[in-house]
């Protein structure tokens, strides 16, 4: 009850001595303990050697001969370090292309009066209504046409422009007074170079916020990649670990399976714990996505 | 080329208004020009990957090729009636609509509970925040091959520790009757973290002292949840369940690497059953014709629910 008194301490006065939300708290704590248990067992599983035998594998107390074993045959068996590569090239070629086009269209939205504004404006809408991963049919048939078939530019190439960027970077831009806009004109400051020196500067926790969600959601894209890529060495991560699932399914290799799942993760689970409060608001934001 | 006073131009054209009717136009375009290059990068990857995909949807559906290799065939509508007389195509849409409304009803009610509970922010909720976030942040294919050793007979996490209260060991991914709700668990945990995250954002919208006034006024927490928080929240709810329709709908990676649509079909999901269409059978038209339908029924949901909410906005 001490407990229930510090967390309950700004709640107001009137309310504290009420006995169902502690209830819910308690619920709450209870499934957050539960919704830690595969990532629990990912990380006890990696750690347990293959002498514990099959019947121990579920077992959720780490083993007492912690063992590196299982990391080290999933990085040499899964191929591990080219698919990591290759979700590297992916993600930051994507994000790349896309923060030139969306800081150029958010400044054309944000900043520019011409004709056929809005109805481009609601062009760019679409998009957001359009789930791409709905068109892989017609996009993949594209893809091949280009000659881009079982390359990584074929996986990057649908998501260069992005409507939910353009939004983000509009309203940035929106924010940014144009008095110091005006300042640079005076000084004979041409378009891009007000655009890459006030504007981009003054609009980085946008920037970051969207590369948050770029990266991360195209760092765990399987489908689209799926259709695209067919030889082995320019799979992404998600592809290198469905197929390593599957061949270590058969031999029952457990604890490579978990190793080669905590692989794929790990970056990203260590940039959450780092910048907890960005992803957690830039996700808020995706909302839109 | 001058890119340097767009602001500038169009002054210039307003200033003579007795110009041409063409002539009036080319130089607003000419005033427009500027910002058509900017949007020109993003308009070409949109014209080809989004409204191009959706021409060639529209196409394709009413092509189809008797072999990969034979010329294409107008057949108008055949390909779609043919998706809608496959029995498969029929299993899927069912399945997926179970899918939504189980993944759907759960992770919002968990979210909403979630959201409550750790609504205030201190050291130790952030830390219980985190941890049902965690997650919405791996990819479903990770995600999978967690939950394949979780449902694996016998030996598999939930049978080691839960299985043996049960006199039956269910083979949770083999079952046809319960394949579908194993995958459902999946999206519910990944999820409800994600849901979370918006009505976390919504509760910041009801006052408190509305809530203190009701409470000195007798109103119970069920009360005050009911008659405050939940109409206060509700275009939180809106927005919550449109995106959890779209990803019963798209997010559904752990079909394929998990049970493949099995066991006999009981897992085939709409966006499953197109890959198979496309990649499988070869069949662009019936996978076209399948992803038309599938868009058709996509958008009239989210139109639906915008016209819901603007009309919420706009009315009393």
């Amino acid at each position: 009850m001490k407990l229930f008194d510090t967390l309950w301490k700004d709640a107001p006065l009137a309310t504290r001595g009420e006995i169902t939300p502690k209830l819910g708290f308690a619920l709450t704590v209870l499934l957050a303990m539960v919704w830690l248990i595969p990532f629990l067992w990912m990380v006890v599983a990696t750690l347990r050697p293959a002498s514990d035998g099959i019947n121990a594998m579920a077992e959720l107390m780490p083993s007492l001969k912690p063992t590196l074993d299982n990391v080290r045959d999933a990085w040499e068996i899964g191929d591990f370090p080219r698919y990591t590569l290759n979700t590297t090239i992916i993600c930051t070629g994507i994000l790349l292309v896309q923060f030139v086009t969306i800081t150029l269209a958010g400044f054309a939205f944000a900043r520019l009066d011409f004709a056929g504004k809005t109805p481009i404006f609601h062009l760019f809408l679409m998009q957001l209504m359009l789930v791409p991963v709905l068109l892989i049919v017609p996009n993949l048939s594209l893809v091949a046409q280009l000659g881009l078939y079982d390359t990584l530019t074929g996986v990057m190439m649908p998501f260069f422009a992005s409507a939910f960027g353009t939004f983000l970077m509009r309203q940035a831009f929106e924010a940014i007074p144009t008095e110091l806009e005006d300042a640079a004109l005076i000084d004979g400051a041409g378009l891009f170079q007000r655009i890459r020196h006030i504007y981009v500067p003054l609009s980085m926790p946008s920037f970051s916020a969207f590369a948050i969600i770029s990266v991360t959601s195209h760092w765990n894209d399987f489908l689209w990649p799926l259709m695209v890529i067919n030889s082995p060495d320019k799979r992404p991560l998600t592809i290198g670990l469905s197929v390593f699932t599957k061949t270590a399914e058969g031999t029952q290799a457990w604890g490579t399976i978990a190793a080669g799942t905590l692989m794929v993760i790990a970056p990203l689970l260590v940039a959450f714990l780092i910048f907890q409060k960005r992803f957690i608001s830039s996700f808020v934001t995706s909302g839109i996505k | 080329m001058s890119l340097a006073e767009p602001a500038a131009l169009p002054v210039a054209t307003s200033a003579a208004p007795r110009l041409h009717l063409l002539k009036r136009f080319t130089s607003r375009f000419k005033a427009s020009l500027p910002a058509y290059l900017l949007l020109l990068p993003s308009l070409v990857f949109l014209a080809l990957f989004t409204y191009g995909a959706m021409g060639r949807v529209l196409i394709d559906a009413l092509y189809q090729r008797a072999t990969p290799k034979a010329p294409v065939r107008f057949v108008g509508f055949e390909n779609i009636s043919a998706v809608l007389a496959d029995p498969a195509f029929a299993g899927a849409v069912v399945n997926n609509l179970i899918y939504a409304v189980g993944t759907a009803v759960p992770s919002i009610a968990l979210a909403l509970l979630f959201a409550l509970a750790l609504a205030r922010t201190h050291a130790v909720n952030s830390a219980l925040r985190a941890a049902l976030f965690l997650p919405v942040l791996i990819p479903m294919v990770a995600a999978s091959a967690l939950f394949l050793f979780i449902f694996l007979p016998n030996v598999g996490l939930l049978d080691y520790y839960i299985g043996r209260l049960l006199p039956v060991l269910p083979n949770w991914l083999g079952d046809p009757d319960i394949a579908l709700y194993a995958i459902m668990v999946i999206t519910i945990w990944k999820n409800a973290g994600y849901y979370m995250l918006f009505f976390l954002a919504g509760l910041q919208a009801v006052p408190e002292d509305v809530m203190e006034a009701a409470h000195l006024d007798g109103a119970g927490p069920y009360r005050r949840l009911r008659h405050i928080i939940l109409p206060e929240l509700k275009p939180t709810f809106l927005f919550v369940t449109v995106i959890a329709t779209l990803n019963a709908v798209t997010q559904v990676d752990h079909v394929f690497v998990m049970t493949q649509g099995g066991p006999s079909n009981s897992t085939n999901l709409v966006l499953f059953y197109i890959y198979q269409q496309a990649v499988e059978h070869y069949d662009i038209g019936k996978a076209s014709a399948a992803t038309l339908l599938t868009l058709a029924a996509l958008m009239a949901l989210t139109a639906l629910s915008f016209r819901t909410m603007a009309s919420r906005e706009g009315g009393p």
